[in-house]
């Protein structure tokens, strides 16, 4: 951690799961108001962590993160800009934009620090997944050729995230706005569910008539 | 397509599920004591039950939790869910047997498939 340099030499070398799909990415996207965009946010900081939220741990984790969320499909955030999405009653997942710093960075230290030696964990994940970000008016429709989960805004609405498949390829999906969604396939899915996901908006590129 | 409803998560599709067999069968209080058989069939024996059946799931593709459901083995209808470490509820068919000691705890054939009525007439 003391060399600097090196750091951050390794850090420009960083190769995110999909970074060879960008080109592709960005070719596939569609304009429009049957438009769908499709890129890959890279090296998210993603923290694993495991506490009873309603433990003493919990309460001194939830002062770092904004609180944990309770209920499945709950959000929380922080300060910090980090999001700590729901995935089991005890179990959670902080997401935070790359912070470029080396290792696990200051944000896990302060978290290990505060679960101190409560029950729990609190461990960098961010090589785990990535994420990919689907937007526009047909994003929805291009999730639900392959989501089992009601993707209906009266019970998936803007700012919440659940735990779930897409394309069979388990997947932590979160809706950020009205129509834009993130997901997070775990690396070794990112190559397939990118392909996927291009080859499901497809059709929206197409002249015709609009999907009802 | 089939959906369970996760009592952390709600409804899901069943594919995000998978099955952990026979739900309330106790660990033996001694196991050091039990002979070979009765060992045998603490692991393996298992009810074969048609009608209403208390069995253990897991939301592998959620919240990875375990708990418990009563299924219809007849009609795959769902009558309860409820947690790990809960009792089982009474459902309907069990408060009817409850009230009706002379009636066997399971549904008869008949009963549970009206189109068994007719046979062998
Ligand atoms: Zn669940």
């Amino acid at each position: 951690m003391g060399n600097t340099a090196l750091n951050t030499e390794v850090a420009a070398l960083r190769r995110s799961p999909a970074h060879h799909l960008w080109t592709d990415f960005t070719v596939g996207s569609v304009a429009g108001e049957r438009g769908v965009t499709l890129r890959e946010v890279p090296f998210q900081r993603m923290v694993g962590i495991r506490v009873d939220p309603a433990s003493d741990t919990g309460a001194r984790i939830g002062e770092l993160t904004g609180g944990l969320p309770l209920n499945s499909g709950d959000v929380t955030t922080g300060e910090s800009g980090a999001a700590v999405l729901w995935l089991a009653p005890d179990e959670f997942l902080l997401v935070a934009p790359d912070d470029g710093e080396p290792g696990s960075g200051a944000l896990v230290a302060s978290l290990v620090e505060a679960l101190g030696d409560g029950a729990g964990q609190v461990i960098d994940l961010s090589s785990n997944r990535t994420t990919f970000e689907l937007a526009g008016p047909s994003a929805q429709a291009v999730l639900e050729k392959s989501c089992a989960a009601d993707l209906h805004p009266r019970t998936f609405a803007a700012g919440t995230a659940i735990t779930t498949e897409i394309s069979k390829i388990p997947t932590l999906l979160w809706k950020t706005s009205d129509s834009t969604f993130q997901l997070f396939p775990r690396a070794s899915f990112a190559d397939y569910l990118g392909r996927w996901l291009l080859d499901a908006m497809t059709e929206f590129a197409a002249e015709g008539t609009p999907w009802p | 397509m089939l959906l369970f409803t996760c009592p952390n998560c709600g409804p899901r599709n069943e594919t995000e599920f998978h099955y952990g067999g026979q739900a309330h069968v106790a660990y033996p209080a001694n196991p050091a004591e039990l002979s070979d058989r009765e060992w045998a069939e603490y692991l393996f024996y298992r009810e074969n039950t048609r009608g209403l059946f208390a069995e253990r799931w897991v939301h592998s593709a959620g919240c990875r939790k375990w708990f418990n459901m009563v299924r219809d083995t007849v009609s795959y209808d769902v009558k309860a869910v409820y947690r790990i470490g809960e009792l089982r509820p009474e459902t309907l068919e069990r408060a009817a047997a409850a009230t009706a000691p002379d009636q066997p705890q399971q549904l008869a054939p008949a009963q549970a498939n009206p189109n068994n009525a007719s046979e062998g007439v």
